[in-house]
């Protein structure tokens, strides 16, 4: 392709997007909702399957959809559910708008939730006021640099960042096992791994407790809403921001613009392990309150599927981490519920995800939902 | 002119890269040269037994000896005499090879401390299990080169290994050995199949596509093991491949119990490889696969059908996938688990760009993961004061290492993670 053709590309993209097209109301709103619906057909269609008779599907959809929206305590579940996702999705999300997949969210949420539980435990007799946001800080901190480890090997060696996230997780995964094994962090009188709780003051505030004792929904959910603004902020209004898409979009081209590439990568990883950290920390300072093995419980990579469907934009993030914590939280109502177990919902999730990574799919299987067009935009 | 310029500043940023980098290496490698003198030799008395063979076996070998302390020494030596070498002369041709030799002779000095002054430790006996568990690696391995070869990547080993593992089980169970083993392969290749049909036909991302296929698969497997394999057991009870001994050749002392008495997974394995590369370094057909994977367009113009030979060779890394998956549940315990691969796809991943894109790299590569994993299990037995956390990271460590000292060799396919569009 030659400059010229890159040229009229680029100036035919910003013209476009001038203008709201029916096209992109159809991507963004039409397309979502019909891979919704095939998803969870396709989900019954599983059930069936596998012997399950139709009034306990219609049940489960309906506790489904109980469990997610359909009581205050249901919404607080699904909210409480869908901050982690959401910020640990962020992170994902700005490294491949970088050009950097990292496959680490899961490691680096565990080394920060595992330091927002030390400072969260150890440090007697300071106000909520100072305390939180030092448990906060350092759970960034720490994931911030676990996280560097594999962007600085990047910089400096060229090592691949995949490798290099999937070594630091499994070092993750048995060094928090050491850690939780052993004093100062294990709680004393345990021989099973599992840290001392958490004091009172590093605690982020149940917001709806004076309601009802049961709702579980923390400050944490304001905290990701703040993130994913400060995040959209960074991504599209600093020079930071933009030297992280140039990387992305055109590696060479950044560099030839004066961009020191190292810096940027190392600074994407970080800030990408600053947010999985964060997504621990709010695991552990606002629901669980203590850290053991495997407290992570899989977000980290739940989340690489969410800044996927969120197509690596913060709001869609946020969307996209929303529809996992329904379906998460509407699935733990499914499997009490309707008896059905919670492993459908990684199905449906993964069904949504396909059909909304692959329109041409989705158009092919309801012609009638879209406006026709006699020539298919070429590319996407 | 502006592009020669461009070219020397690059060769010259190389340059000073792989200066900078032998000099790391040398520092390591005195690093490991004092923590062998220091830890093991130190603290290491008596000698290290290790048993070559079983006292029935036909052509029985005596124990190997090692005076431990003695060892270490020497190996500390060598380690600093390597580790000078890369600080004096920083030769950039010899800076992995060093340290791959200094890795291994640390492996075998931390053997000798962790042997000294006990029972015996049965060294065919842990090399055999290096084998058996470098399976599903260097299958997952093989599978990412396949595809990667021909510019699709492959995240969705994981998945595929799973699916196989699942598959093997299920139809092992109705239909004995050799039918879970067959419905694994197909239902991996049905698997790289979709995964084609995703990247090739509906332009979905590469990585996306592979994402999802892990996120379904683990998501259908453990669905239908909660809820049918709990209730019937039946269902989830398949028959393990026992290993067959070659005659003649396993009896041979060591080499005979680590490669001639195993099962078919780990001969398939072998097989596997060794075709693989001769498929794709010495065939036309390979040859076309990978000109598919370097450049597409010229490809094309030549006549290859691009489309097929991605949907061809993507399809063949699913089955291989597969079978290595199988090898989870039909070579080993007969009864799947929920995610029982536990991230083997993944490290297949890393064991293909470890191995550089080679078949037999990746085998390489994975027989350093297995070897470790069998370490870490003997390891148990010999109680060492070292915590096991720390043995079990070791591995994922030094790969760290060694990944970023082979920087300016590995190098993936041109057109690796790109979709062609035809004209």
């Amino acid at each position: 392709m030659t400059v010229n053709d890159r040229i009229d590309k680029a100036t035919g993209d910003l013209l476009k997007r001038a203008v709201v097209t029916r096209f992109e109301i159809e991507e963004l709103v039409v397309v979502p909702i019909f891979a919704v619906l095939i998803a969870l057909l396709l989900g019954g269609l599983t059930m069936v399957a596998t012997g399950v008779d139709l009034p306990t599907i219609g049940l489960s959809y309906a506790s489904l959809l109980q469990g997610s929206v359909g009581s205050l305590n249901a919404i607080s579940e699904t909210l409480t559910s869908a901050a982690p996702l959401t910020l640990a999705g962020l992170g994902i999300a700005l490294g491949f708008r970088a050009g950097l997949f990292n496959i680490g969210a899961e490691g680096q949420l565990l080394i920060g939730g595992m330091a927002a539980a030390v400072v969260g435990f150890s440090l007697q007799g300071v106000p909520l006021v100072i305390h939180l946001p030092l448990a906060l800080v350092a759970g960034m901190a720490a994931g911030a640099l676990w996280a560097s480890i594999a962007g600085w090997l990047r910089a400096a060696t060229g090592a691949h960042e995949v490798i290099s996230t999937i070594m630091l997780n499994l070092i993750s995964f048995r060094l928090v096992d050491y850690l939780l094994r052993n004093p100062p962090i294990q709680r004393p009188g345990r021989s099973d791994p599992i840290s001392k709780s958490i004091l009172e003051s590093s605690e982020l505030p149940a917001l709806l407790q004076w309601l009802d004792p049961n709702l579980r929904i923390h400050a944490g959910i304001i905290l990701t809403l703040i993130v994913v603004f400060v995040v959209y902020w960074l991504l599209f209004r600093t020079t930071i921001g933009f030297e992280f898409r140039s990387a992305g979009a055109n590696p060479d081209a950044a560099r030839y613009g004066g961009m020191r590439s190292g810096l940027i990568i190392v600074s994407v990883m970080a800030v990408a392990g600053a947010l999985a950290g964060l997504a621990g920390a709010n695991q552990v300072l606002g629901v669980l309150g203590r850290a053991s093995p495997g407290f992570s419980a899989g977000i980290g990579f739940d989340a690489i599927a969410v800044a996927l469907l969120g197509r690596g934009h913060p709001v869609g993030v946020l969307f996209a981490g929303l529809l996992f914590g329904a379906l998460e939280a509407g699935g733990r109502n499914m499997q009490v519920g309707a008896g059905v177990s919670i492993d459908l919902i990684t199905i449906i999730q993964a069904l949504i995800v396909v059909f909304i990574a692959a329109p041409m799919l989705v158009r092919t299987l309801f012609p009638f939902a879209f406006a026709k067009r006699g020539n298919q935009r070429e590319g996407s | 002119m502006a592009v020669a310029t461009d070219q020397a500043a690059t060769a010259g940023r190389a340059d000073h890269a792989q200066r900078r980098q032998a000099m790391i290496v040398g520092w390591l490698l005195l690093a490991l040269a004092a923590f062998v003198a220091l830890v093991f030799g130190l603290d290491s008395d008596g000698n290290a037994i290790f048993r070559l063979s079983r006292p029935n076996d036909p052509l029985a070998l005596p124990n190997l000896v090692v005076p431990a302390a003695a060892y270490s020494y020497i190996v500390a030596a060598v380690l600093a005499f390597l580790g000078v070498r890369q600080l004096v002369r920083g030769g950039s041709r010899w800076t992995s090879l060093a340290l791959g030799i200094g890795f291994l002779l640390v492996v075998t000095a931390f053997l000798a401390w962790a042997a000294a002054g006990k029972s015996g430790f049965s060294l065919t006996g842990m090399l055999q299990a290096t084998l058996v568990r470098a399976v599903p690696i260097a299958l997952g391995g093989l599978a990412g080169v396949l595809s990667e070869r021909v510019a699709v990547i492959n995240i969705a080993i994981e998945g595929m290994l799973l699916a196989g593992a699942f598959t093997g089980a299920l139809m092992g169970s109705l239909l004995g050995g050799w039918g879970g083993v067959i419905a694994a392969i197909g239902i991996g290749g049905l698997f790289g199949f979709i995964l084609a049909a995703l990247v090739v036909t509906y332009r979905v991302d590469q990585i996306i596509a592979g994402v999802v296929i892990n996120i379904f698969v683990l998501g259908l497997t453990s669905y239908v093991s909660s809820q049918v394999f709990s209730e019937v057991r039946a269902l989830n009870n398949a028959p393990v491949f026992r290993a067959i001994h070659i005659p003649v050749l396993s009896d041979l002392p060591v080499v005979g119990p680590v490669f001639f008495q195993q099962n078919i997974f780990v001969y398939g394995a072998l097989i596997m490889v060794a075709v693989a590369t001769y498929y794709l370094f010495y065939t036309r057909t390979g040859l076309r696969a990978r000109s598919v994977g370097e450049h597409p367009r010229a490809a094309d113009t030549l006549g290859i059908n691009v489309y097929r030979t991605r949907y061809i060779n993507v399809t063949l890394a699913g089955m291989v996938a597969g079978f290595g998956g199988a090898w989870f549940t039909l070579g080993s315990v007969g009864r799947f688990d929920e995610g029982m691969t536990g991230g083997r796809g993944f490290i297949g991943l890393a064991a293909m760009i470890f191995g550089r894109w080679h078949p037999v790299g990746a085998l390489a590569a994975a027989l350093v993961f297995g070897f470790a994993d069998s370490l870490q299990q003997k390891l148990a037995i010999l109680r060492t004061p070292i915590p096991s956390e720390f043995l079990a990271m070791a591995p994922y460590l030094a790969t760290m290492v060694l990944v970023a000292g082979i920087i300016g060799k590995a190098r993936p396919p041109a057109a690796d993670g790109q979709p062609y569009v035809k004209e």
